[in-house]
């Protein structure tokens, strides 16, 4: 508050333009990379960039990627990422990543050019109503239309972008705004009107909760990437937590790494493809902490049949994810730093400490549905299995500083079954929208960010033929990206849901005519490696760790192997489905109702 | 070979989004720029809610605040969702639910024209009359009044008159008493 009314309204420096104000809000805003690919509307912009040397433009062949990119480079970092694209096409681009960014709460602030104010709505050449397109997939919007609101529309992007729950914000500049000369107006100068994300839980609920959670005896806490993106700080207070009180934990898909995979209190992820005893323990807990986890339809299933016999503890920074899919008898809105911080003094201020007493039998139903081995797999001698690949990626990268990027479908959940997080911020994947096409340009974006970290993109063919023009990219960077493809020649997950849902009719899941990856990665100047049988598994993933390129692996595996477990749609935690050779047979029926749902 | 339609998609909810629907009288203070609208009524539309009636105007020139009152119907689970995603837009300074909130003053403004003989203008005169509605404009062939009241009072003039042409505001609402509609509270820190 005091800042607004102290600072000056305007920095007097007439010999700035529109385009030179933007970038200088950018450096303000500590932004280090642009993801973008010119066009008029925006030249200016380019030009200006091109005469400076404190912003670094990573050229992308599609804006869809770009967007990608920006989400790598901000989930693999905590910061916001950057995107600049021109008018039309390339705003109409961005879209699928802004949504995909929403979804995921990823803080990302997208620039788009835009034709002149006064041909906004003469059907311009390259014009498209940005701010009416984006409204729905954006966090917020701007179009920026005096030169007087340009500063103040930039530095208002990135506090929107990262405060609350973070999401995508766009910015439309139209050219004329950008050429004409603007006015500056400092960061600290700028606090938004209305925006102000409350961080800290009401006390009150605190005390709730923990009056709940030390009498559980049949507790689980469930966390989701909200407590990533509330920063390294919260997932070390979460592990402090977790601890203490000696209570099993499950992690959502986006919440992987938040807590270490190897620790014994982890019992792996949740969900329609999560562990036996993650679901079992979540459909039969009595106390349930969810802390930044929205109770999504692939984790809660049949919503009737959702652990039905608990009280419910939501910790969450945005309230309208509290009480949309479940009835909460806790809700604590608040940032989960905040949150945890708090829960755990007071866990202590009580003198709490792990009650093995009270906890022992669930502990002991809970060893006792590990006994299922719900993630097992059988590897033979002649094909190569899915799982066996990620699971020796998994442990020959062990000594490596490891990102995992992924695309959508089988590979994806195999990936995160079976690779191990044991940190945050190492694991990008697209769990809201289930884009495909993302894996591979979010990895570019980890890349750009952590030079010297293996980042490695575990794909499936499909998905990766989507944005595969960013080999371009990353031949031009030099960014050793690594595209691990899980080859099936089918699109998987569809496959498998034709398999169960559709009496085995393939209808357009095969994927013909596929490329010779190899011969691919060769033609943009990359390495291609290959490995058809399980004996070859090892030297090809040694191969690809050797070499510091950007390199495309075909590992040709097993076409006709489905994900395990599985909760079909329509049915609860505890009608989850063991692989074929746990069950009476591979393709039960499925209800009618369960196949409405996707 | 058609797929059959399932007729149940009950597995898609739960019990409490099938309870009983209420009907809540929502206000909306927002910033008046650009859009502001589009993004309420975009919230609405995009996720299926209703709107039964949405009134807008400026009430601050100086602070270009603009007041939106929605009515709208949905269960309790819906009808906070949508307070809560109301107050997650980022021009939005706060949220009122009048419903719940306590008594509250309800009015519409409708204008409607008749258009008859001698006989029929006479008669929706004496109507006019008896609800209070104001002449605002006459020709020997047509009236047209003005009434304003709550919406099923001016369902009723509607329904007795029946008139050739109705146009209607749509609810203002204000809270009785010294109740105040608060403007965001600003957090003490980012």
């Amino acid at each position: 508050m005091t800042a607004a009314t102290a600072a000056p309204t305007a920095v007097d420096t007439p010999s700035m333009t529109g385009s030179q104000v933007v970038l200088q809000a950018l450096v303000e805003q500590g932004v280090e990379v642009i993801f973008g690919y010119p066009g008029g509307a925006v030249l200016p912009i380019y030009d200006a960039i091109f005469q400076q040397d404190r912003i670094r433009h990573i050229l992308v062949r599609h804006e869809q990627a770009a967007v990608h990119a920006a989400e790598g480079y901000a989930r693999s970092t905590g910061k916001v990422g950057c995107v600049l694209v021109t008018s039309g096409p390339g705003a109409t681009n961005t879209v699928t990543g802004l949504t995909d960014a929403l979804m995921d709460s990823v803080p990302v602030v997208c620039l788009t050019g835009q034709v002149p104010t006064h041909m906004i709505g003469n059907d311009a050449f390259q014009e498209a109503d940005t701010v009416g397109i984006t409204r729905p997939c954006t966090k917020h919007n701007y179009l920026v239309k005096e030169s007087s609101a340009l500063a103040r529309a930039i530095h208002e992007a990135f506090h929107v972008a990262r405060s609350g729950r973070p999401g995508p914000v766009v910015v439309d500049l139209p050219k004329d705004i950008l050429m004409k000369p603007a006015p500056y107006l400092p960061k600290d100068a700028v606090r938004h009107r209305t925006y102000h994300p409350p961080r800290d839980p009401d006390p009150r609920r605190i005390e709730e909760a923990v009056d709940l959670m030390a009498r559980a005896e049949r507790p689980i806490f469930y966390v989701g990437g909200g407590v990533i993106n509330a920063g390294p700080k919260a997932c070390a207070l979460l592990q402090e937590l977790v601890r203490e009180t000696g209570y099993p934990i499950t992690l959502t898909l986006m919440g992987l790494g938040a807590y270490p995979a190897s620790d014994a209190q982890f019992i792996g992820m949740l969900g329609m493809h999560g562990t036996y005893e993650a679901n079992m323990a979540m459909h039969g807990c009595d106390v349930m902490i969810n802390i930044g986890a929205r109770f999504d339809d692939r984790v809660t299933g049949r919503l009737d049949g959702f652990s039905p016999n608990s009280k419910k503890i939501h910790v969450d920074i945005d309230p309208s994810s509290i009480n949309k899919n479940v009835a909460i008898d806790v809700p604590v809105i608040g940032d989960a730093e905040r949150t945890l911080e708090a829960l755990l003094n007071a866990w202590r201020r009580r003198g709490n400490v792990v009650a093995s007493g009270r906890t022992k039998a669930w502990w002991g139903q809970i060893a006792e549905w590990q006994t299922k081995k719900s993630l097992r797999f059988r590897q033979g001698k002649d094909t190569i299995k899915p799982q066996y690949a990620i699971q020796r990626l998994c442990e020959l990268t062990l000594e490596h500083d490891v990102y995992i990027t992924t695309e959508v479908g089988q590979h994806q959940m195999w990936a995160a079954q079976h690779f191990k997080f044991e940190k945050p911020f190492r694991w990008m994947t697209s769990g809201g929208l289930g884009t495909m096409g993302y894996g591979f340009p979010a990895a570019m974006g980890v890349q750009v960010a952590h030079p010297e970290a293996l980042v490695i993109d575990i794909a499936g063919e499909a998905s990766w033929l989507m944005n595969m023009q960013e080999m371009s990219t990353c031949i031009q960077y030099r960014l050793p990206v690594k595209s691990f493809i899980l080859n099936n020649s089918y699109m998987g997950m569809v496959r498998q849901w034709q398999d169960f849902f559709h009496g085995n009719r393939h209808a357009e899941s095969y994927m013909d005519s596929l490329p010779d990856f190899v011969k691919l990665a060769e033609a943009f100047g990359a390495v291609g490696l290959r490995a058809t049988k399980p004996s070859e598994v090892d030297d090809v993933i040694k191969e690809m760790l050797r070499i510091n390129k950007t390199v495309i692996v075909d590992m040709v595996v097993d076409r006709n192997e489905n994900v395990y477990p599985m909760i079909p749609g329509g049915a609860a935690h505890n009608e989850i489905k063991l692989s074929p050779e746990d069950e009476d047979g591979p393709h039960e029926a499925i209800s009618e109702e369960g196949m409405v749902l996707v | 070979m058609a797929q059959p339609v399932p007729q149940s998609s009950q597995a898609l909810f739960s019990d409490a989004v099938q309870a009983a629907e209420e009907r809540h009288t929502l206000v909306v203070l927002v910033d008046n720029e650009p859009g502001v609208l589009a993004r309420v009524i975009g919230l609405f539309s995009g996720r299926g809610y209703n709107i039964d009636s949405l009134t807008v105007a400026e009430i601050d020139t100086a602070k270009a605040l603009s007041r939106i009152n929605i009515v709208t119907t949905g269960t309790p689970l819906v009808i906070e969702q949508i307070k809560n995603l109301l107050a997650k837009l980022v021009p939005v300074h706060s949220v009122q639910d009048l419903t719940v909130e306590g008594p509250h003053i309800e009015r519409e403004l409708a204008l409607v024209k008749v258009i008859g003989e001698r006989e029929r203008l006479i008669g929706a005169l004496r109507i006019a009359d008896f609800m209070h509605a104001r002449l605002v404009d006459s020709t020997p062939e047509s009236f047209v009044f003005e009434m304003t009241g709550t919406t099923s009072e001016i369902d009723s003039f509607i329904h007795m008159l029946e008139p050739v042409e109705v146009s209607r505001a749509g609810v203002v609402a204000i809270s009785r008493g010294r109740l105040l509609l608060q403007e965001r509270e600003q957090a003490p820190e980012d």
